[in-house]
């Protein structure tokens, strides 16, 4: 019986890996969350707190952080939506056999993401913003099953390590400039930046960075493509996190590269152009999820927008919409997984008629589309008319933001539709199998941020003042206040709300038909982004085996060709950077012996390298190595010259033993002179003597032969300078040395024996 | 008198240089012994050449009396002449191996790593 149990205890273990972890798996972020909370008062009274230690002092880098009010913010958000989060992956994942991978991945995330927004020290900002690529990646491709997945996983990551890369430049120009990667440093030197002929480089490159990683256009398309995740993640990574990031280092270096032309127009038109892209392609989806996923671009290129005005209404919008959007963003990707979940499908034309059945989730859902199609009471309202009051105040192009902002808006007002009407309302469709609602772990998460969502809307100085102002504050560098109000009375940005629903309720009632349309003409563009890219990967792809076809030939001579070639080039470069032609040397006298033992090897070598029997060469490469032997007795070097006719007997000795193997005795092929070899093996000949002349011209710099001359006798107690270099200063080396020999050897040995065993066949 | 030395070397690369571009696995490997003894005296000769003693203390005093050879290329040549030996011994066996097993010496024909014309896949 007691093996029974044991069996059984361990099969329902296996059939729900995790449920410890999972249960648990709330409390970390909770934690953070409530310490994050403890600050509060602190920061809004504009304090800020930093901490960090020394990393790497040569570099001036260092694992510093600091937070203030902008850093709060997203911190509080990253952390507060991971609570819900991962209460809400528990559920949905639950039985998943890689739930403990799943949340080592999303725990990685989340530490990359709070790194990123708290980091106070530019190099720790993009070491956290590369730990947030790679583990989104992961995220991604979680169901490394699919294929699909995979592919949208690795565009995700190329597309966004790229702009990584562009962004490391940028850091690295803006810290050279400003003399220091310090964050609080580089922000009070804005003035040095924009004065510099390095902002324009600095600026496209870090935003470059920023864009890819917010999905803005022309980088937007692998967003939409990530919705392969699993549903925790894309509520995560779209709503609060990942596509945030950029956002925040929009802001977080808005007081150093704002407030020009150049940032101005490449913020706005960028972010117009990216909302309103992604706004014609949210009413084509019919799949929910993609349908938000396309909502998420919209916000991120009004966030875009807006961020690239400095009038404050501007920023307070940016940042109010900010908070809007993670809680009924999350929220609604959510719903959407419960949806999915509970019917299998996510496509809006086989939904209907949910509401009755799943009446908690319709609530939630309705809860949370109010809020991002920006009805009152809800925070969404406020943020909404705060973003027409701040597209009003935009100063170079108040109608384009304006507009922008209005159709952006409408569009999410018929999406709100979408995912919260279509699929609640309507007949029950009858290939749809019986439903039931979701379980309590699935609801309670959205349920509570749309809750929040309303609250914050009847009192929205919860967050306008512990909040948005400190953020603000940040963003603008200088104190700022701000009065979030339901209502303002009746005023332009009312009446453009007003404009905003009657349009989003025209379209979401006419979709049908708009559809059609879309579709049409979605058929008809010429080509996607996706499709380039996928151009681009197989131009690439081509590009390496064209290359690889020329370089790794297979051809061991021209792998050499292209080494010695590579070799002259350098060699030539050095030569003529170092501008010493060393030509007026005076050539001095040598002696008879000495012009005897250098004929001797120049003899020895021409003999070689004209010989057409093997032996031949042999014997005059054996000529060689003691006309070499020679120069070394002759200059002071016996020790050197007696290990080389050492070296020279024993391989005498082994080429004795293996010639009989070769095919050294028979009569060589016809070997004929190659003018190209020869022409290639004189220039690099003539380049290394002209190397050596160059450095012998310098003055000769001995600090290292004078100390091993000075200690080999008090220190070392050896007469034979060389003998203690080699046994006793560079012991280590020697034995190195030895140890190669020896490998050498017993490779050779492995190599021969085999041969030996094996006997003559 | 560095000079005549530096063109001894520069012979002796050019003609390593010119032997390794052989079709034949023994004028690689002679080529390479060209290269090795070429490189070792680049080495000598950069550290200044002298006439004068060997870099030797006489009995009874602390220091060597100038002038001496210098003796760190000295003691990086031994170095380099005993490891270039383990390397051609190493070349030499690997050849004769090679030769067994391919019953050739011409490198062109070497072609079993990577085949001459290999199939090119279709990407999936």
């Amino acid at each position: 019986m007691g093996a029974v149990g044991d069996t059984d205890s361990r099969d329902s273990r296996q059939a729900e890996p995790g449920r410890l972890i999972s249960l648990l798996s709330p409390v970390p972020p909770t934690i953070l969350t409530l310490i994050l909370l403890f600050y509060m008062s602190d920061i809004s009274a504009g304090r800020e707190i930093s901490f960090g230690v020394t990393w790497v002092s040569d570099l001036g880098v260092s694992l510093q952080f600091f937070i203030d009010g902008l850093s709060f913010l997203f911190a509080l958000l990253i952390s507060g939506i991971g609570v819900f989060i991962t209460i809400y992956a528990a559920s949905y994942l639950r039985g998943h056999m890689q739930l403990r991978r799943f949340y080592l991945y999303l725990y990685l995330f989340m530490i990359g993401m709070l790194g990123l927004v708290l980091a106070g020290d530019l190099m720790t900002l993009f070491v956290f913003w590369e730990i947030t690529t790679i583990a989104s990646y992961l995220l991604i491709g979680f169901n490394n099953t699919s294929a699909i997945a995979r592919r949208s996983a690795l565009q995700a990551l190329l597309v966004t390590t790229l702009g990584g890369l562009c962004l490391l430049a940028g850091f690295i120009l803006l810290g050279s400039l400003t003399g220091s990667f310090d964050m609080v440093q580089v922000l009070a030197s804005g003035e040095t930046v924009r004065a510099s002929s390095l902002y324009v480089p600095i600026l496209i490159l870090i935003l470059i960075g920023s864009f890819a990683k917010s999905a803005q256009l022309p980088f937007h398309f692998w967003l939409p493509n990530a919705m392969a995740a699993p549903t925790p993640v894309s509520a995560y990574l779209h709503s609060a996190t990942m596509v945030k990031a950029g956002i925040y280092l929009l802001a977080r270096l808005h007081p150093v590269l704002a407030q020009t032309e150049t940032w101005e127009w490449i913020l706005t038109c960028t972010g117009a152009a990216t909302a309103a892209v992604a706004a014609l392609a949210a009413l084509r989806q019919t799949d929910l999820k993609l349908a938000l996923a396309y909502t998420t671009m919209i916000a991120l290129g009004t966030l875009t927008m807006f961020l690239g005005s400095d009038a404050s209404a501007a920023v307070a919008a940016a940042i109010t919409f900010l908070i809007v959007h993670s809680f009924y963003k999350a929220a609604l990707f959510m719903v959407v997984g419960i949806i999915d979940k509970q019917t299998g499908t996510r496509n809006m034309i086989k939904l209907g008629g949910l509401g009755r059945v799943m009446p908690i989730t319709f609530f939630t859902a309705l809860a949370s589309a109010l809020s991002m199609a920006g009805f009152p009471p809800f925070l969404g309202f406020i943020g909404k008319e705060l973003k027409y009051e701040g597209a009003l105040a935009v100063a170079s192009e108040p109608a384009l933001v304006s507009t922008a902002a209005v159709f952006a808006n409408a569009v999410t007002v018929t999406v709100a539709g979408m995912v919260a009407l279509k699929p609640f309302l309507g007949k029950y469709p009858h290939n749809l199998p019986k439903v039931h609602e979701a379980s309590p772990g699935l609801w309670i998460s959205p349920l509570i941020l749309s809750f929040l969502g309303l609250t914050f809307g009847l009192a929205p100085d919860l967050v306008g003042g512990g909040l948005v102002e400190p953020a603000l504050t940040a963003v603008l560098g200088i104190p700022e206040s701000i009065d979030l109000r339901l209502w303002h009375g009746i005023n332009i940005p009312l009446l453009m709300s007003i404009l905003t629903f009657g349009l989003g309720v025209t379209m979401y009632l006419g979709l049908r038909h708009l559809r059609a349309w879309l579709a049409w003409d979605f058929k008809h563009a010429p080509t996607s982004a996706d499709l380039l890219w996928d151009k681009s990967l197989e131009l690439l792809r081509f590009f390496a085996a064209f290359q690889t076809r020329i370089l790794q030939n297979g051809v061991m001579r021209r792998y050499l060709t292209v080494i010695f070639v590579t070799v002259s080039i350098f060699l030539s470069y050095a030569l003529l950077r170092s501008g010493q032609f060393p030509l007026e040397y005076n050539w001095p006298r040598l002696n008879l012996k000495e012009w005897a033992a250098l004929l001797l090897t120049v003899g020895g070598a021409f003999m070689a390298g004209t010989a057409r029997k093997p032996l031949i060469a042999i014997c005059a490469l054996g000529a060689l190595g003691v006309g070499v032997a020679l120069i070394y007795l002759f200059f002071g070097a016996p020790d050197v010259a007696i290990t080389q006719l050492l070296v020279e007997t024993l391989y005498l000795v082994l080429v004795a033993a293996i010639l009989p193997r070769l095919p050294v005795f028979s009569p060589g092929r016809k070997i004929r002179f190659r003018p190209r070899d020869a022409l290639l093996g004189g220039m690099v000949g003539l380049l290394v003597t002209l190397s050596i002349l160059a450095v012998l011209q310098t003055p000769f710099d001995s600090p290292t032969s004078d100390f091993f001359e000075q200690a080999a006798v008090p220190e070392a107690h050896g007469r034979n300078i060389v003998n203690v270099i080699l046994v006793d200063f560079r012991a280590l080396d020697t034995f190195g040395e030895i140890i190669v020999v020896f490998t050498a050897a017993v490779a050779a040995v492995t190599l021969l024996g085999h041969q030996l065993r094996r006997g003559p066949q | 008198m560095e000079g005549p030395l530096a063109l001894v070397v520069g012979i002796l690369i050019a003609t390593g240089v010119y032997l390794m571009l052989a079709r034949d696995l023994l004028h690689y490997l002679f080529g390479l012994i060209l290269i090795s003894n070429a490189a070792n005296l680049a080495i000598f000769i950069t550290g200044r050449l002298t006439r004068a003693a060997p870099a030797l203390v006489p009995k009874g005093l602390e220091v060597p009396p100038m002038p001496v050879a210098n003796p760190l290329p000295q003691a990086l040549i031994l170095t380099a002449i005993v490891i270039g030996f383990g390397l051609l011994a190493f070349a030499l066996a690997l050849i004769a191996q090679a030769y067994k097993v391919l019953g050739t010496l011409d490198v062109d024909s070497m072609r079993i790593a990577e085949p001459v014309k290999p199939k090119r896949k279709k990407s999936p």
